[in-house]
């Protein structure tokens, strides 16, 4: 559909955001930079206080950057007003109007455009199909569930057909089973309207499943921007690695590079080949991070690359938890092993075992 | 009511104490708003049943009434028997003085929220902190008696008083107008006198205001003016309504303000009603103008009442 696939829709040309005046000054965003492109789900994931809020709220307008420009299709959009920007929010608490049914909450943009009766009643019409909410369109927003607010909202803001669609961490209120509903409906609305999506959330499974790519947030700055895959597998930073998912980190020793691949050696002098981030020059002491899910337990502590002791086994169901206490500096590692039917091996705990690496398993952190 | 649905046929023990729990709490609120009603039914029932009364008698020639049937109490408001022929004139000056209060209370309830609605909406708009020093200064009027800051404005705007005298001294005007005892002077000492009633409860329904439902409304492309009609305004009914209700029925009824900065000259409701009492020594017309008064609002704010509520405090 769009014409030329890599354009942006939206551009964060160093944006500052300086809230207070004086000793209260605090930089809620520092310096962010960051290209979004049309068609996309975009998602800002990071701890509460990382600034992913003030970001999308300088987007849709509600404050305006100290610094920086933000431009929507090559157009600075930065001084705007919200009402002239063609972007719409679906805010964490829904806002929706009180005083006003269904209908007349989605219709609202587009009434404030001016548009045609007409028009108006089709679009609205068209809305309450995509969000399934035909029935209750004469309905108060008092009058509705949790999810259907949710959904309300969603029609609101994709009514006026915006550029860009601002989502502020939308399902937090909506318990975990209707949580995952709205993460496909969310999908299936942003395939359907084909419009940009920007998802601010700090939950990071579903930043995982939803996004197309994902901006890691921390402390007022963007840590690291990917594809989900990335962002899992080839953490940038510590703090990336140990935001999303569980993580094991190790300590070791570069011996060499070549072509983007270290050879760390650990405290045991075994070795382990690592990738490490672009332009970054690995030295001396270094940090690796594992997936608990890209290692493997041996039961010979001889066949393993590092050995330890099995200190605990949590079952979870889809998959089980082993926590090793490693020889040498008594660090924990967790391996995670799928369950199946037939699982050759059963583990005690106090067992000595082995922890086998699957290739590319390790990352050297630049922190 | 689940306890009577599972153990339907033995009523437990429990359920029966807990129905007799009920019962009992519900006499003892009852008691407890008796102190209440029993002042309601003295100091507002009792009265109102008097002045019904009165108003149908005759009154004696000091004051006071003499216990005889009549209704000439309310022929008079609007009728003049003549002397000579005993036959009934057409008088409308009662009842000029009752479209004049009208308006007065109008003029005065409309300017009131003009400027209290801005007013209200920035304190509402200030930090919470902020919030209560500002409601604190609103009401610091409330420390001193209506009569005395009655009676300071009369300082201010009478011929030498400090406007007055303020102009001549600057050479702006070369002899002082006439401010007091006039129809402004009055609507200046109603607003004044009322402008808190309108500020205050409009200030309790900004406060409760969503602003996030306003952010909402400029990201759908609503401007400021439309933020405020569509949004601000329905949601802050409630306070408007309530806010224009105490201005209203205190500003029609007022009586200090206009016999002090009206000077006796341009009368209202309120000060016709109390020379029936005193120097008109005709207590039944008295009483038939407080009734006819209190028609009139009751008939007013049911229209109004009507008009404002139905279209937007259903959810």
């Amino acid at each position: 559909m769009p014409e030329q696939p890599g354009k942006n829709a939206i551009e964060v040309r160093g944006v500052r955001k300086v809230f207070g005046t004086g000793e209260n000054q605090v930089a809620a965003l520092d310096t962010v930079s960051v290209s979004i492109r049309e068609n996309e789900f975009f998602t800002l994931l990071g701890p509460s206080g990382c600034g992913k809020t003030t970001l999308l709220r300088l987007i849709a307008g509600f404050d305006f950057p100290t610094a920086g420009e933000i431009l929507l299709h090559g157009q600075d959009i930065a001084p705007l007003p919200p009402y002239k920007r063609p972007v719409n929010t679906v805010f964490q608490s829904y806002a929706l109007f009180p005083h006003m049914t269904v209908a007349q909450n989605i219709g609202f943009g587009l009434e404030m455009l001016g548009k045609p009766k007409a028009e108006i009643e089709a679009r609205v019409a068209q809305m309450l199909k995509l969000v399934k909410m035909e029935a209750l369109k004469a309905r108060r927003t008092s009058q509705i569930s949790g999810g259907q607010q949710q959904r309300v909202a969603l029609a609101r803001a994709l009514a006026p057909q915006p550029k860009v669609l601002l989502l502020d961490e939308p399902l937090s209120a909506l318990d975990y089973k209707l949580r995952k509903e709205m993460q496909i409906e969310l999908k299936r609305l942003q395939n359907e309207t084909g419009i940009t999506f920007i998802f601010v959330t700090h939950d990071q499974e579903e930043a995982l499943t939803m996004s197309d790519r994902i901006a890691v947030m921390s402390a007022g700055k963007i840590l690291q921007v990917g594809t989900p895959r990335d962002i899992y597998d080839r953490p940038a930073e510590r703090f990336v690695a140990d935001f999303i998912g569980e993580t094991n980190f190790l300590p070791g020793t570069v011996v060499s590079k070549q072509g983007g691949v270290a050879t760390v050696k650990f405290a045991s002098s075994a070795t382990i080949s690592a990738g490490y981030p672009e332009g970054f020059n690995p030295t001396g002491e270094v940090t690796l991070v594992v997936r608990p899910e890209h290692a493997d337990l041996v039961p010979d502590p001889t066949k393993g690359t590092i050995t330890g002791t099995l200190s605990n086994i949590v079952y979870f169901g889809t998959d089980t938890h082993f926590h090793v206490k490693l020889d040498g500096d008594g660090e924990n590692f967790i391996v995670r092993h799928q369950n199946s039917r037939s699982s050759a091996v059963t583990y005690e705990t106090g067992a000595k075992v082995g922890i086998q690496f699957e290739e590319d398993a390790a990352r050297v952190l630049k922190d | 009511m689940t306890t009577a649905a599972l153990s339907s046929a033995p009523l437990s023990k429990a359920a029966l104490f807990e129905a007799q729990a009920v019962k009992t709490s519900a006499r003892r609120n009852r008691l407890l708003s008796l102190p209440a009603l029993i002042i309601i039914g003295i100091f507002g029932v009792l009265p109102l049943v008097i002045i019904c009364v009165y108003s149908f008698l005759v009154a004696a020639p000091y004051g006071g009434v003499q216990w005889q049937f009549s209704t000439d109490a309310y022929l008079n408001f609007l009728f003049q028997r003549d002397i000579f022929d005993d036959t009934l004139q057409f008088t409308p000056d009662f009842l000029i003085i009752y479209l004049r209060s009208f308006l007065f209370a109008v003029v005065t309830t409309i300017i009131c929220l003009l400027l209290g609605f801005p007013t209200a909406y920035f304190m509402a708009t200030r930090p919470p902190a902020q919030r209560n020093w500002w409601v604190l200064l609103i009401t610091i009027p409330f420390w001193s008696n209506l009569l005395v800051r009655t009676l300071a404005i009369m300082f201010i705007i009478r011929d030498e008083g400090l406007i007055n005298n303020a102009l001549l001294a600057l050479g702006v005007i070369d002899r002082p107008i006439t401010m007091l005892y006039t129809n402004f002077a009055i609507q200046l000492g109603l607003l004044y006198a009322f402008l808190p009633f309108m500020v205050l409860p409009l200030y309790s329904s900004l406060e409760k205001l969503d602003f996030r439902l306003v952010e909402a409304a400029y990201d759908l492309y609503a401007t400021r003016r439309q933020v405020l009609w569509r949004v601000i305004i329905p949601l802050s009914k409630p306070g408007i309504i309530a806010g224009c209700l105490l201005v209203f029925i205190p500003a029609l009824g007022a009586y200090v303000t206009p016999l002090i900065l009206g000077g006796g000259v341009h009368l209202m409701i309120g000060d016709l009603i109390a020379q029936q009492f005193g120097s008109g020594r005709n207590w039944p017309l008295g009483c038939a103008q407080a009734l006819i008064l209190m028609a009139a609002v009751l008939v007013a704010l049911y229209f109004y009442v009507r008009n404002t509520s139905g279209k937007v405090q259903h959810g």
